[in-house]
């Protein structure tokens, strides 16, 4: 039996039934179309979050205070309410740790701010001027934080545009304004540009002063929040998260690294932690998305048992005539394939749909990769076989005789 | 060409066993006309099974050209029903949504025969019939029942096969067509085509040259008929 026949009669067998054929497809269309809409909606995810991360700063070391788990690499919560890390400790991490490219420390805490006009609660973060560098921050309006104001204690402060937007409009000139920061008066020196994202830490919705007046004049201690290193290159970021972790050790005297008051994140580690997350959701809305299909899939078993039940007498002639085991075999796993891979097709369009909806109504970045469409098809194939595979046996196993004298 | 040395069939249905056939042999040669005639029950069919390879004997050997067939896999069984043997079936059996010309040609595509070579025998064969050709494409289902048994017969013929198996081959027609489709037999069998016919009526066995009467699953008479003689008193 050659191709070509095979494909004229599966079309004829296919197209003899279209309303049947056309709901079978539909369970599968659903299944498919689902699939790849959970899939885009996770891989979105992923991507803005690997965005967001990357955006921090690149090479980039982070230290936050707080205990490393001895069992894995989990950290616990303690960030921001233990007070381990000094301004010292930066001080001595650029001065001493080696490929060092710029070290920002930081301060951070939510104050309420207020303008003669408007008022918005936002994380006013204390830092120095390698933070332009380490964090990949521009200057739109205006400049930046400078050493200066540092070592003065200057009240100034640069803010990042949604701030700028939330307190004094949208693409209005603050710079020379004057802000109150926990009932304290700041001078706008500068604007932020915007870097787009939500949520995660965006610096657009922050507030930068200089970290000695954030110590003196807010936080009230000598403390500080986190400390953000940059290396000099990828590839000695493991070094010097070593480097670091020693050093800072030796100056809180700690013998022992399980021990250690603090704890030292590569950007590889954070991406790594919030890419596993991820991952895990894509799975589970998949693998939601999955039943769907596995329910297609019986619908196509169930139609395809049927179509070998009505053409029992069909194939009790073919048999006769000289149709051979797997010359029926193949016939009825090709319909059962077509039917899913009509599917498969109209599913991945619909999915795509699905996903542009969302990313358009919902307001959720959606991302159809190649990777989902390739899963899709071969889903679909592999149901077509799976399910179609039975009833076909069923087909090929008839005894001729019986089958045509089936009534 | 066929053969068959002490062919029995017993049939299991749980735990009651039915015996068919008990003990048939006979032979055909290249070029006969016989007809297997026997009331219902009588094991008839299930002889027509064994002998056009649709099924295998319980016991017993069936030489069909010589060749042992009797112990053959399905697929082989189905090899030669594609080479060398054509039905005929009490109901037709036709593609409903296929045209005249399909029907004919579809033993062919399991031969493994390029479309267009198919279409050109079927056609072949469908003229020899005298088929008329207006009706060559219409759908097998709008035809009469004697237009379709005698497009069951060109299909039956389309692999040139040494065997021709009719199984009441006129059960589900009025006597006049049943008379044409009989008389295409006649002159296939005059063109020097092996047939045998399966029935359980008396004058239309008469149409064959030899007339098998199966009972209770065994031959009770196997006797050349004269069939000029026959044709003269159907003629009457």
């Amino acid at each position: 039996m050659k191709i070509f026949d095979l494909i004229e009669e599966t079309t004829s067998a296919i197209s003899a039934n279209k309303l049947r054929s056309g709901l079978t497809i539909l369970g599968i269309v659903i299944g498919i179309g689902s699939v790849i809409a959970m899939i885009s909606i996770g891989q979105g995810a992923s991507g803005t979050i690997q965005s967001n991360i990357q955006a921090m700063g690149s090479n980039l070391i982070t230290v936050m205070p707080g205990f490393q788990r001895t069992a894995g690499q989990m950290v616990m919560a303690g960030r921001g309410t233990a007070q381990t890390l000094t301004f010292e400790d930066s001080q001595a991490i650029e001065k001493e740790a080696s490929y060092v490219q710029a070290v920002a420390p930081e301060l951070s805490r939510r104050y309420q701010i207020v303008t003669k006009g408007a008022n918005t609660n936002t994380q006013v973060v204390g830092t120095t001027p390698s933070y332009l560098s380490v964090r990949n921050v521009e200057i739109e309006q205006g400049s930046f934080i400078s050493g200066q104001n540092v070592n003065n204690l200057a009240k100034v402060a640069v803010l990042g545009s949604t701030v700028r937007d939330d307190l004094f409009g949208e693409g209005a000139n603050p710079v020379g304004e004057t802000i109150r920061i926990s009932g304290i008066n700041f001078k706008v020196i500068g604007v932020t540009k915007s870097k787009g994202g939500t949520g995660f830490g965006s610096q657009d919705e922050m507030v930068f002063i200089p970290i000695t007046t954030a110590q003196k004049f807010l936080a009230g201690s000598n403390y500080i929040s986190t400390i953000s290193v940059q290396a000099q290159n990828p590839q000695v970021m493991n070094q010097l998260k070593t480097e670091i972790t020693s050093l800072l050790l030796q100056r809180h005297n700690i013998s022992d690294p399980q021990l250690a008051d603090f704890s030292v994140l590569s950007q590889e580690d954070i991406l790594g932690a919030a890419t596993s997350i991820t991952n895990t959701m894509t799975v589970l809305l998949a693998a939601i998305a999955g039943i769907s299909l596995v329910v297609g899939g019986i619908g196509i078993m169930n139609m395809m048992m049927t179509t070998v039940t009505e053409r029992t007498r069909e194939i009790g002639l073919k048999k006769a005539i000289g149709a051979k085991r797997s010359d029926i075999n193949i016939q009825f796993l090709t319909e059962a394939v077509t039917l899913t891979f009509i599917g498969g097709f109209l599913g991945i369009i619909l999915g795509w749909i699905l996903a542009f909806g969302i990313s358009t109504f919902g307001g959720i970045t959606t991302k159809v990769s190649p990777f989902s469409i390739i899963l899709a098809f071969s889903v679909s194939a592999i149901i077509g076989i799976g399910f179609g595979f039975w009833p076909a046996q069923k087909a090929a196993k008839l005894n001729p005789i019986e089958a045509l004298r089936y009534e | 060409m066929i053969e068959c040395r002490n062919i029995a069939k017993v049939f299991k249905t749980g735990e009651v066993e039915t015996a068919a056939l008990r003990g048939v042999s006979f032979s055909v040669q290249k070029g006969e006309f016989v007809a297997i005639i026997g009331p219902s029950g009588c094991g008839k069919s299930t002889l027509m099974h064994i002998l056009g390879c649709l099924d295998t004997p319980t016991s017993g050997q069936y030489f069909f050209e010589r060749e042992d067939v009797s112990k053959l896999s399905d697929d082989e069984l189905a090899e030669i029903r594609k080479r060398k043997i054509g039905f005929v079936f009490q109901t037709f059996n036709l593609l409903p949504r296929a045209t005249v010309l399909r029907n004919v040609a579809l033993p062919l595509i399991y031969a493994g025969i390029s479309e267009q070579k198919r279409e050109e025998i079927a056609k072949s064969v469908l003229r020899d019939s005298a088929f008329p050709e207006e009706f060559w494409h219409h759908l097998s289902n709008q035809l009469s029942g004697g237009m379709m048994q005698r497009v069951a017969v060109a299909r039956a013929l389309v692999n040139d096969p040494l065997l021709i198996l009719a199984d009441e081959p006129t059960g589900n027609l009025d006597s006049k067509t049943g008379e044409q489709v009989l008389e295409t037999f006649g002159s296939l069998n005059k063109q020097g085509r092996t047939i045998i016919l399966v029935t359980h009526e008396l004058y239309i066995a008469k149409m064959a040259q030899r007339i098998i009467s199966l009972k209770d699953g065994q031959i009770i008479s196997d006797t050349k008929n004269q069939k000029e003689k026959i044709l003269k008193e159907i003629r009457e």
